[in-house]
């Protein structure tokens, strides 16, 4: 069968893209910082009818179109935006290619007739496109390279058998040659691809470089050229569907050992450890009830994350039966073969499924450990980091003497620069023996901090003789007292 | 009359401990620095947390696990979580209401089941009659400096006159006592001042 190949070119990809997003009723353009300023990216018709066109600086821009607005361009988004439309062009055929920023191939070939024709293949991609807001150009010929040129410099149908008439008056860059290339053969008064096509081969592929024959061939089908499918991202959901509902809590666990260790099985081969999973029942009467778990770190062996599932399973309802369940591995990151060693025994396992199950029940984000920072502002020397996400710290930087509990300051009665002798805190009258300092900590000038607003500090440790164990501070630049802490 | 320090404290394995009073915190950091493994603590979110700086004098903060829990239920659910795993060395639960008899009963077991020893830290009065021993931890004046008067001095040995008063005011299986304890940070362990009691 004859191969036929549809070749899109979205010319203003990345302008559009933005432009679906928020339009705008003014001339547009998408900026990029490249060789040393801010350039035009992409740009709207409109902005092209003022004269300006891609890669001109946008200083230049405004000056010919002080009302063009401008947003950032964003390369990475619009790539994925392009796969995204090379998903959608699946509607057409199975085989779809990306070609370079803004362009797909689809190879049609034994699909057109579901659309009742190559004609309405292509109308029903353009209405489709248009409706969508993009402005897309097709060619369909039986290459690539002929469909890449006609979607570019002619846009319509090549039928077989007619490549080279098609293709042999449109100019030499229609071939995907380089810009040096296509400029030393028009020197040589070569324009068009049919002047081309009639030139000696020796001698072109003794003065030029390969790739102008290899281009000319590709395009009339003389050498073949692949187009690449995109993969398929692989999906890690399982379900089961029960040919009789299902209620007890022993019969549905059973059905989710099956499920959890095809998941798992899924996962191995993938090298992947799932972070969060779903476990959807659908009852009978098509109510859905889901069991979501977060696990504490990657994992994939069926009996522990099992185990794990036991608490939110019970809590189910199932009605008047469940008829399908569905395991689906809502996140999951790489988790590679490990090679376990001599001292690594269960009970750091153990420590990560406590972590799984006490997130379970109040959330993976409140399992929290202590990191150190490195910073004398009292406040601010730990952080707390989410168990499931970090590894502990190894050492802890020794520091004076810190009061075991810290809270915002608390102000009590007190003058001069030693501490009171006798003042209330907390509705207790306390009254201090001993008091150490002073301790002068100063704030970070560079950190405008609300809390320390009132400049420098000097901390007290003191003991009063009702058992309290306080950290009292003194501002001297705002004189007052407080308390920040308790020694216990 | 003579109940031997050594033989409440350190507090007995895989049993639920209550302690309350103001120096509490201070008796749980000692204890978590005489069990090996994570330490689950368990406090409810309305609270500020320890200061691991605080901590780290008795134990490595880095082995701390913090639980923030909603109210007290939850934190008295993750607390029968994480002893009946066995996977933490301590459980500490920073409680602020009543422990019930159900629940002090459910940890217990809970805490003989994952062979975990577990401390709740309970408002004065507030305990279950389940608790395996309860504490009422103080600081007081050190005797030394008791006597020399108001006059806060800047002190110039940094010599730390922390002295706790220890009282076991429930223990299922003796009699009650009190001590003076004080930390001994270069031996890292708690040392007996006197049997202030008796």
């Amino acid at each position: 069968m004859q191969r036929r190949i549809v070749s899109l070119w979205f010319p203003r990809l990345a302008a559009e893209h933005s432009l679906r997003a928020r339009p705008v009723d003014a001339p547009f353009a998408l900026s990029l910082f490249d060789r040393n300023s801010e350039r035009l990216y992409d740009l709207c018709p409109r902005a092209e009818s003022f004269g300006l066109n891609r890669g001109m600086t946008l200083v230049h821009a405004r000056s010919f179109c002080p009302g063009l607005l401008t947003r950032p361009a964003d390369p990475a988004a619009d790539q994925r935006f392009l796969r995204l439309l090379a998903r959608w062009a699946t509607r057409y055929c199975p085989w779809v290619g990306l070609d370079g920023r803004n362009g797909l191939f689809l190879d049609i070939t034994g699909s057109a007739h579901l659309l009742g024709g190559e004609e309405p293949l292509l109308d029903d991609i353009r209405a489709r496109l248009a409706r969508a807001g993009l402005t897309a150009r097709l060619g369909l010929a039986d290459t690539p390279g002929t469909a890449w040129a006609l979607s570019r410099f002619a846009e319509g149908i090549a039928e077989t058998g007619e490549t080279l008439a098609r293709i042999g008056p449109l100019p030499l860059s229609a071939l995907r040659l380089s810009d040096q290339t296509c400029t030393s053969l028009e020197r040589l008064g070569i324009a068009t691809v049919s002047q081309l096509y009639n030139l000696p081969r020796a001698t072109v592929a003794r003065r030029y470089e390969p790739d102008v024959l290899r281009r000319l061939d590709q395009a009339l089908g003389a050498l073949p050229e692949q187009i690449s499918p995109l993969g398929e991202e692989p999906g890690f959901a399982v379900r089961m569907t029960l040919p009789d509902p299902v209620g007890l809590l022993d019969d549905v666990m059973a059905a989710a050992r099956r499920l959890t260790a095809h998941l798992c099985q899924r996962l191995d081969t993938a090298q992947k450890g799932a972070r969060s999973l779903k476990l959807t029942f659908r009852r009978v009467d098509q109510e859905n009830q889901a069991v979501e778990l977060k696990l504490a770190r990657p994992m994939r062996d069926p009996e522990r994350i099992l185990a794990l599932f036991e608490r939110g399973v019970s809590s189910v309802d199932a009605g008047y039966g469940i008829d399908m369940i569905r395991l689906e591995a809502t996140e999951v990151e790489p988790l590679g073969m490990r090679q376990l060693d001599r001292t690594e025994g269960l009970e750091k396992d153990g420590l990560d499924d406590l972590i799984t199950q006490l997130g379970n029940r109040v959330g993976l984000d409140n399992i929290l450990r202590f990191q150190p920072v490195d910073s004398h502002i009292p406040e601010r020397s730990f952080k707390l980091v989410p168990a499931a996400y970090s590894r502990p710290a190894q050492a802890w930087p020794a520091n004076r003497p810190r009061p075991i509990r810290l809270f915002a300051p608390e102000p009590i009665s007190g003058t001069g620069f030693e501490p009171p002798r006798r003042f209330r805190w907390r509705g207790r009258a306390l009254t201090v023996f001993e008091a150490e300092g002073p301790e002068r900590i100063t704030p970070a000038w560079w950190d405008l901090d609300d809390s320390w607003a009132k400049g420098l500090r000097d901390y007290w440790r003191i003991a009063t003789h009702q058992g309290q164990r306080l950290w009292l501070f003194h501002t001297p630049q705002h004189p007052a007292w407080f308390v920040q802490g308790e020694f216990g | 009359m003579s109940l031997n320090f050594s033989s409440v404290f350190p507090l007995k394995h895989a049993r639920a401990h209550e302690v309350c009073g103001d120096s509490a915190l201070s008796f749980a950091a000692i204890t978590a620095g005489m069990t090996k493994g994570a330490v689950v603590w368990i406090s409810e979110d309305w609270r500020p947390t320890v200061n691991p700086e605080g901590l780290a004098p008795y134990c490595d903060p880095g082995r701390l696990l913090l639980t923030r829990a909603a109210n007290q239920l939850t934190a008295l659910a993750s607390a029968e979580t994480a002893l009946r795993s066995g996977a933490a060395g301590l459980v500490v639960a920073e409680l602020s209401g009543t422990v019930g008899l159900t629940e002090g009963r459910r940890l217990q077991l809970a805490a003989e089941a994952g062979r975990t020893t577990a401390i709740l830290l309970i408002p004065e009065g507030a305990g279950s009659n389940a608790a395996e021993t309860r504490w009422r931890s103080t600081g007081i004046p050190a005797p030394s400096a008791s006597t020399s008067g108001l006059t806060p001095a800047p002190r110039q040995n940094g010599h730390d006159s922390t002295h706790w008063r220890w009282s076991l005011i429930k223990n299922k299986i003796g009699t009650l006592s009190e001590w003076v304890v004080r930390w001994d940070a270069a031996a890292h362990r708690v040392i007996v001042v006197s049997e202030a009691g008796g």
